[in-house]
């Protein structure tokens, strides 16, 4: 936000950048390769409801695009996640999914409350957890990985961020690195 | 593709008028002040000190003032979780999170930019507000942030202090030592005890209004960030609804910090015109969040 903005008490609201998205699936490769982290075939997409009716409908049209194959579940905080499943070695396809339901969100004027998205990964060895999680407003990637008890495996978040580094736009900032406990599809 | 959020054409044209006037004031004020050859500069200076002192270390002093503390995620997970997801939503770095161990429900936002932000919130108002009305609170308290209301309004008080300096100085040296100068003209001191009194009033009044100006920026902004503004609303009526009926000891202590609360704490005399107040009043607020739901509403 401009000084001006902030001296006229203005907020202009951040438009979601979507397309970063598809960069994923070549970055899944690159991730196997240096951690051994395989996808799990599992993404998610977190939004804010707004109230009023023209929201409802158009969650309601979403719904009906993608039928079956997204879960929808709120969580405590009020947002909605709606869960994609693909095979694991669908992650292209499972993109394009999460793609869909962005765009619809975003072309009837609800890109603000598009929050993040998350595509998880899970080591086939010791069975260590991570999502790489899509920050829309800035456009960048941080991953997440949780540990039992709401702690973090920052060790494996920052290998993670080495192996991604050229892959990704990644958040430079750590601390918005913010956690998602329990969200859909970790 | 655009929003659905226009802006408020009018509510930004009556800031700008403000913050005009408020400036046009300091310069007549300072014109004046020369003219009449006092000395001014050590005015300007003990004023600027002041503000200095206020600018660099509210954060420090709301929230000593309050008895704040800081709080980490570990102590408060559901307050830092709600403000990480308001943070990415806006994409502002996060402020820092305190929690003040006082029954009256209130929240205030502090500190000169967004790095130094502190967002904190009372017992009080945890223990009252559902999820969903902190919530929009805490975008509220955000917003503030964002808009850098504290930096606004501590420069916009600036004139307020050096009046209100002069007011005193012109009692003191002015008045007094006026029998050693002109004795047939008008006495310099009283001119200046005039023209500093009005000064001080024009500037008050002017400094409460952009105040009142901001707030509404704020709750407007807060309700574009979580696109529920009747939660804010539902907040807003329980919050004030609640504080008229908390014992005034307490109300009191709390008042000199009524600017950067979420709403003030209502003080002995309520009577008091809404032109004297830093926020405006419940029904103009609620008015304005119940516009931006129609908006939000429209398919």
């Amino acid at each position: 936000m401009g000084w001006l903005d902030a001296l006229l008490g203005r907020s202009k609201p951040v438009k979601p950048n979507l397309d970063a998205l598809f960069a994923l699936p070549s970055a899944a490769v690159t991730l196997q390769a240096a951690t051994g982290l395989v996808p799990t075939g599992l993404g998610s997409v977190a939004f804010r409801a707004a109230e009023g009716g023209a929201f409802a409908t158009l969650e309601r049209d979403v719904k009906e695009l993608l039928g079956e194959r997204v879960e929808e579940s709120r969580d405590s905080y009020g947002y909605t996640w709606l869960l994609v499943r693909r095979e694991p070695d669908a992650l292209g396809d499972l993109v394009t999914e999460l793609h869909a339901v962005n765009s619809s969100l975003e072309s009837a004027g609800f890109g603000l409350s598009l929050l993040c998205s998350l595509v998880s990964f899970r080591s086939e060895g010791d069975g260590r957890r991570l999502a790489v999680v899509y920050l829309y407003k800035r456009g960048t990637f941080y991953p997440f990985a949780p540990l039992a008890a709401q702690r973090r495996d920052n060790a494996l978040e920052l290998q993670v961020r080495g192996a991604l580094e050229g892959e990704l736009p990644l958040e430079k900032d750590l601390g918005r690195w913010f956690p998602v406990w329990g969200a859909p599809g970790l | 593709m655009g929003t659905r959020f226009a802006s408020d054409r009018g509510l930004t044209t009556r800031m700008v008028v403000t913050m005009f006037l408020l400036g046009l004031l300091y310069v007549v004020f300072i014109g004046v002040l020369i003219v009449l050859g006092v000395r001014a500069l050590s005015v300007l200076v003990i004023a600027g000190g002041l503000l200095f002192v206020q600018y660099f270390l509210s954060d420090r002093i709301a929230l000593f003032a309050m008895h704040g503390r800081e709080v980490s995620p570990q102590e408060a997970p559901e307050l830092h979780g709600m403000i990480d997801r308001l943070c990415a939503l806006a994409d502002m770095p996060k402020p820092r999170v305190a929690i003040a161990d006082s029954d009256v429900p209130n929240a205030f936002a502090t500190g000169r930019n967004q790095k130094k932000a502190v967002v904190c919130v009372t017992t009080g108002i945890l223990r009252r507000l559902e999820p969903q009305e902190l919530e929009g609170v805490l975008s509220h308290e955000l917003s503030h942030v964002a808009h850098r209301d504290v930096a606004v309004m501590t420069i916009a008080s600036f004139l307020g202090i050096v009046a209100g300096l002069m007011t005193r100085f012109a009692l003191y040296a002015g008045l007094g030592g006026r029998r050693n100068g002109n004795q047939g003209g008008v006495p310099v001191g009283l001119i200046i005890l005039l023209v500093s009194v009005i000064v001080y009033a024009i500037s008050f009044l002017l400094t409460r209004a952009l105040s009142r100006y901001r707030e509404l920026a704020a709750d407007r902004a807060g309700a574009l960030l979580t696109q529920r503004p009747s939660a804010l609303a539902s907040a807003l009526v329980k919050i004030t609804g609640d504080m008229a009926r908390i014992p005034t000891q307490d109300l009191r202590e709390a008042a000199p910090f009524n600017a950067f609360y979420f709403a003030p704490a209502a003080a002995p005399g309520q009577t008091l015109a809404n032109l004297f107040s830093t926020h405006p009043p419940l029904e103009r607020r609620l008015a304005q969040l119940s516009d931006i739901s129609r908006q939000l509403g429209r398919g």
